[in-house]
């Protein structure tokens, strides 16, 4: 059999970092198996999430939109009904999408399919595999988002060129939820536990501003509202799509950042004390 | 003498009170095929997970390859292969699928993987099924597949962790002679089995492991030769019987086991024994007068069967 030369057979760690034993730089290798896994599996599961978003544009935006006429905007801007949900469904393609790879998927693979506990006994980290598992997730929601904004675009529901920001402010949206998923799932313990999951999410999307301004609520709902995640993608995406721009979208910004960073951070801590104890 | 691949000296492995690991110690040399030895539950998968660096010891120490598992994890398991008791192999792959795939986990080059995966198919006779699903594959075939799948990185020591448990005979036999031919090309072995026979196949060298602790240590020969008599006899009485007539054996053998299904009796010439026994007036149902094996000398050490 063909022999390996030393650096063939080993690629090391990241160098004498502290973080050399959670990530050699491999993430791609967990996306490469995720992306042939998806190529054999049943692509009209992975289509029907894509379809969903638009149904709800066309039922409530154009239908039901027809009887509603304009809205006003939190911020007084008054633009047609179709325009000022369009954005908020878009946000929801986009966590659709990312919740679906990094929730249930992810729970099948740590408690059954075992595949973490074999990736995890080759030179792979679990920040690789975290990683890896979360850009894959992301990976889904931008195909989704993407999708649904070029439906937008044919309907003429983006009503500025800030629009185009909207691309990359749903891959943050997506890769949020696909790291915050991904954390929760993996304290997950049974499928009673990943109903809770759905739970909370289609709450989530119904009041989140999606259908209607957020001041029809009293003012101490609307505080817990702003503490939800679909919210300020709702609010980030809609100031994109409708061009109401300013410096209080960055917050927003900062809000999905955090959510990265603390996902990351519990899913590859959790992988690390599920497999490597 | 080479300088051991795997030293582990007083290991131990505790989950709170309980101690999985109490204190193991061994070494394994380079090339060399070593086995532990013992039934379900003496700690036997606690040891290959620490030697495989996804479990750290509670304490004692530990070197794989000169290498701290505590701190060099990713470089240890980098020229490891491990085959799981449990299979794992991918099953939303397909079988080509699963050696590619497992290759990119460690970094190796695509091309190198591809060229690799087809000699490993070949060797795990399992070229025609490159493209078939994992789930379509028989027990055997997956076992063969695992173990091509741990081989993909060309490792320097491979764990075996009860590889054949769960085959029917017939996969068992292609299976130990692939990993005799391992053993051959001068692969390191460590691999845990409670199949005696298994056991004398496949190691050089071995560990009687039970509840955590080395019972014993040596060459499969060596342990017979120690522990138990060159020959063995049993016979059967019906199983309310045994132990009643074994009573009444006077002189025979040089020591006795008295199962509830059968006595053995331990002496260098079991047909010598036997007459003994029949001239006296007994008359077992079945008498079988066979060569000691490592199931003896795991009954002897511990008084109890390998298989409960």
């Amino acid at each position: 059999m063909t022999d390996l030369t030393q650096r063939e057979r080993a690629r090391p760690g990241a160098g004498r970092r502290p973080v050399r034993s959670l990530y050699s730089g491999n993430a791609s290798a967990v996306m490469l198996r995720g992306w042939r896994a998806t190529r054999s599996t049943n692509w009209l599961v992975v289509v029907s999430g894509f379809f969903e978003p638009i149904f709800y544009l066309l039922a409530m935006g154009i239908g039901l939109g027809t009887l509603v006429g304009d809205v006003t905007t939190a911020s007084g801007q008054v633009v047609p009904y179709a325009a000022f949900i369009a954005p908020a469904l878009l946000a929801v393609a986009a966590m659709n999408g990312a919740i679906y790879d990094s929730t249930w998927n992810v729970f099948f693979k740590i408690r059954f399919a075992k595949l973490y506990e074999g990736m995890l006994s080759t030179s792979l980290g679990p920040l690789d595999v975290a990683l890896g598992e979360i850009l894959l997730a992301l990976l889904r929601g931008a195909l989704y988002a993407i999708g649904f904004q070029l439906v937008m675009q044919v309907l003429g529901l983006n009503l500025s060129w800030w629009a185009l920001l909207a691309v990359p402010a749903v891959l943050l949206i997506a890769f949020g939820f696909a790291s915050l998923g991904m954390a929760i799932t993996s304290y997950m313990k049974s499928f009673q536990q990943m109903d809770w999951i759905n739970f909370v999410m289609l709450p989530m999307f119904l009041f989140s501003a999606t259908f209607y301004p957020i001041t029809v609520y009293p003012e101490w709902l609307q505080r817990v509202i702003e503490a939800l995640p679909l919210w300020h993608g709702v609010e980030l995406v809609r100031g994109l799509t409708t061009g109401d721009v300013g410096w209080g979208l960055l917050w927003h910004v900062l809000y999905y950042v955090v959510m990265i960073a603390l996902g990351v951070v519990f899913t590859t801590r959790r992988l690390r004390a599920l497999f490597l104890d | 003498m080479p300088a051991p691949v795997i030293v582990a000296q007083d290991l131990v492995k505790r989950y709170g009170e309980f101690a999985a690991v109490d204190g193991i110690s061994f070494e394994v040399a380079p090339g060399e095929s070593f086995g532990l030895l013992g039934p379900n539950g003496a700690g036997k998968s606690t040891t290959m997970r620490m030697v495989g660096a996804v479990s750290t010891r509670t304490s004692g120490d530990l070197a794989i390859l000169g290498l701290d598992p505590d701190t060099h994890g990713p470089e240890i398991r980098s020229q490891l292969g491990v085959v799981p008791q449990a299979d794992n192999l991918d099953a939303e792959l397909r079988v080509r699928e699963n050696l590619l795939v497992y290759g990119r986990y460690f970094g190796m080059p695509g091309r190198l993987v591809a060229k690799r995966a087809d000699e490993l198919l070949a060797f795990a006779q399992l070229e025609d099924k490159g493209k078939a699903k994992v789930d379509s594959l028989s027990g055997g075939m997956k076992r063969r597949l695992t173990i091509a799948r741990a081989l993909i990185n060309d490792p320097r020591v491979l764990l075996l962790d009860e590889p054949t448990t769960g085959l029917d005979p017939q996969a068992r036999h292609i299976l130990w002679d692939r990993l005799f031919r391992l053993k051959e090309q001068g692969t390191t072995l460590l691999l845990t089995t409670h199949y005696m026979d298994e056991a004398e196949q496949l190691c050089d060298r071995l560990v009687v492991v039970d509840k955590g602790a080395i019972m014993a240590e040596g060459t499969p020969a060596e342990l017979i030769r120690r522990y138990s008599s060159r020959e063995v006899l049993e016979v059967r009485f019906g199983s309310d019987r045994n132990s009643e007539v074994a009573e009444r054996f006077t002189g025979v053998g040089d020591r006795m086991e008295v199962l509830p299904d059968r006595v053995l009796v331990y002496s260098d010439d079991g047909e010598a024994e036997l007459v003994r026994i029949t001239d006296a007036g007994f008359r077992p149902i079945t008498s079988l007068v066979r060569r000691s094996s490592l199931e003896d000398v795991f009954l002897r050490l511990t008084g109890r069967s390998l298989i409960e």
